[in-house]
């Protein structure tokens, strides 16, 4: 069976002035997943996603949108996707149901006002449907952005941190649209910060770091590339820096340190660490220990350790 | 072309209902012609040589073509304001002609104009002003204010999408108020020194102000006026012409390009 991509991108580089803000992007969704595209601050994500949406043009590059090429058919690259981006895009002068008859006129949805009826429904603002979206509250207007990007199904959904900032239930209520989306066969790029959005929603993730991609797997085999988290809790605050000399040796991971719990963490280099050979090491430098911890990595982990290696490799860089 | 329609129409919709959901800026641009033709009809018009009622029958017009041109500051300020808003980048990932958000703005401009002129006209109805020519030259006359107001909304967009920037908007916009003071709306220009009358009379509000009047019936082309005035209803039509041949293709590409 051949795999086809939802989104393809190869090499994919933009510019604003003296800010490189992508450097050779490579993307591969295939059709039908969820991608979660992860990134500290100004790595790229959403300059990635506004080239992706025809809303910047690329420097150099190229990439296929539901299998049309992202410039020379730009528009119909527009008529299979949707998107909800940072800033609220619907429009703050007119009510949530007319700004979604609006979309839906523009989209050539027919009968666009049982459509406008049953999503106001499922995001919760039918009682707020003919007040204008100016006098929502973050979580409503992020909702009813949504369910403009839902008027009619798009093949690929591009949602740039659509909860940063959300209550739970607005959090809630886009989870289960995601999910809803993906079940129906849509494709979802998601950027996010938070890693337990990307864990719990994405099949695929993308690590992008400074405008490249940095690693892609599934949640599972990026947890894998680093090992578990080790915490250790010990008796007196002057051994905290011999514990920490001990699970550098360890580990070869980084240590940080939390001073009101006299606790040092890393996360491990090496997948093979166990708990009794990490108490052991411990108890033969001689440190009092009180309390020791092994658990998974969260993504959280993967993301500092991963991004943490790039920024010695720049430091050694910029040393040689 | 049928596709620009569909969608000029939705948001010309968008437009209208922006407008009755929030009718500030709309009652202040509805009331200023109001006021400014009780103010100039009855304050500077009792200074006037010319008599009171006839001052005012010559200032109706003017006002209206005055009026016409704040389409300058209206469409620069919607368009800056636009810019702003996340609403514009959904605009741009849609399946929609280009051109269709500048062509509903500048159409729901015109709408709202129209429907604008009727109380003006009503007040100068009230003042003495009367439409003294024939009911064809008049309709004649309404098309052409319309058509003025269409293309000046147009310039007025093309500005606004340049600046992208309300502030300055609302001042350069301001500054349009001085437009109307240099041509005929005002004062009849044969009374200014040469070279300012050959100004003032190649201000396209002169044009459209003349027309207007000849058309209504309330005063005849003056003699010895620049071409555009002393032809003023060809001279309208051929500076409509230019600006919407000049600013709808700038529009429309400053509206495409975004910020690519």
């Amino acid at each position: 069976m051949t795999s086809t991509y939802a989104v393809l991108s190869e090499g994919l580089e933009k510019r604003f002035g003296e800010v490189h803000a992508l450097r050779g992007l490579d993307l591969a969704v295939a059709e039908g997943t969820v991608c979660g595209v992860l990134g500290p601050n100004g790595a790229g994500k959403t300059t990635a996603v506004r080239l992706l949406t025809t809303l910047l043009r690329p420097d150099a590059g190229s990439a296929r949108v539901a299998g049309h090429d992202l410039v020379r058919e730009a528009a119909a690259v527009r008529s299979r996707i949707a998107v909800t981006g940072q800033d609220t895009s619907i429009d703050g002068d007119l009510t949530g149901r007319q700004n979604l008859q609006l979309f839906g006129r523009l989209h050539r949805v027919r009968g666009p006002a049982g459509r406008t009826t049953e999503l106001l429904d499922r995001f919760g603002l039918t009682e707020a449907a003919d007040r204008p979206a100016a006098t929502y509250s973050g979580g409503m207007r992020r909702r009813l952005d949504l369910a403009a990007s839902l008027i009619r199904r798009p093949d690929v959904l591009f949602l740039d941190e659509p909860t940063t900032g959300l209550d739970p239930a607005s959090r809630n209520l886009i989870w289960d649209a995601v999910r809803g989306l993906a079940a129906e066969g849509t494709t979802v790029l998601l950027t996010t910060q938070y890693l337990e959005e990307a864990d719990r929603l994405a099949g695929d993730i993308v690590l992008v770091d400074r405008g490249r991609v940095a690693h892609t797997g599934s949640p599972a085999q990026l947890k894998a590339l680093v090992g578990a988290h080790a915490e250790v809790v010990v008796a007196h605050p002057d051994v905290l820096t011999k514990a920490a000399a001990v699970l550098d040796r360890l580990t070869g991971g980084q240590p940080s340190f939390d001073h009101d719990r006299n606790a040092v963490g890393v996360v491990s280099k090496d997948p093979t660490l166990t708990l009794p050979l990490l108490v052991r090491a411990l108890d033969s430098a001689g440190v009092p220990l009180l309390d020791a911890s092994l658990r998974p990595p969260t993504l959280d982990d993967v993301f500092l350790r991963l991004t943490e290696t790039d920024t010695t490799d720049e430091v050694k860089e910029r040393a040689a | 072309m049928s596709m620009l329609a569909y969608d000029g129409t939705a948001m010309l919709g968008r437009q209208l209902l922006r407008m009755r959901n929030n009718p500030g800026l709309l009652i202040l641009t509805q009331t200023m012609p109001v006021s400014m033709l009780l103010f100039f009809g009855y304050v500077f018009g009792s200074a006037l040589a010319m008599p009171g009622e006839a001052y005012r029958s010559f200032l109706v017009p003017g006002l209206l073509a005055a009026t016409a041109a704040g389409g300058i500051m209206t469409g620069m300020f919607q368009a800056a304001q636009d810019t702003h808003r996340g609403v514009a980048n959904r605009f741009r990932t849609l399946p929609m002609s280009r051109a269709a958000v500048p062509l509903g703005q500048a159409a729901a401009d015109v709408v709202v104009t129209a429907a604008g002129t009727v109380p003006f006209l009503l007040v100068g109805f009230a003042v003495g002003w009367r439409v003294e020519g024939g009911p064809l030259e008049a309709v004649g006359a309404f098309g052409l204010l319309l058509l003025f107001r269409f293309a000046c909304t147009w310039a007025g967009i093309y500005l606004g999408l340049l600046t992208r920037n309300e502030e300055a908007a609302g001042q350069l916009g301001g500054a349009t108020f001085l437009l109307p003071l240099l041509s005929s709306a005002y004062i009849p220009t044969s009374g200014l020194p040469g070279w300012l009358r050959t100004v003032a009379e190649w201000n396209p509000i002169s044009a459209v102000t003349t027309a207007l009047r000849d058309l209504f019936g309330n005063a005849p082309v003056p003699d010895g006026a620049a071409w555009p005035v002393a032809h003023p209803v060809a001279g309208s039509l051929l500076w409509c012409a230019v600006l919407l041949g000049v600013f709808v293709p700038l529009a429309v590409r400053q509206y495409a390009h975004g910020e690519r």
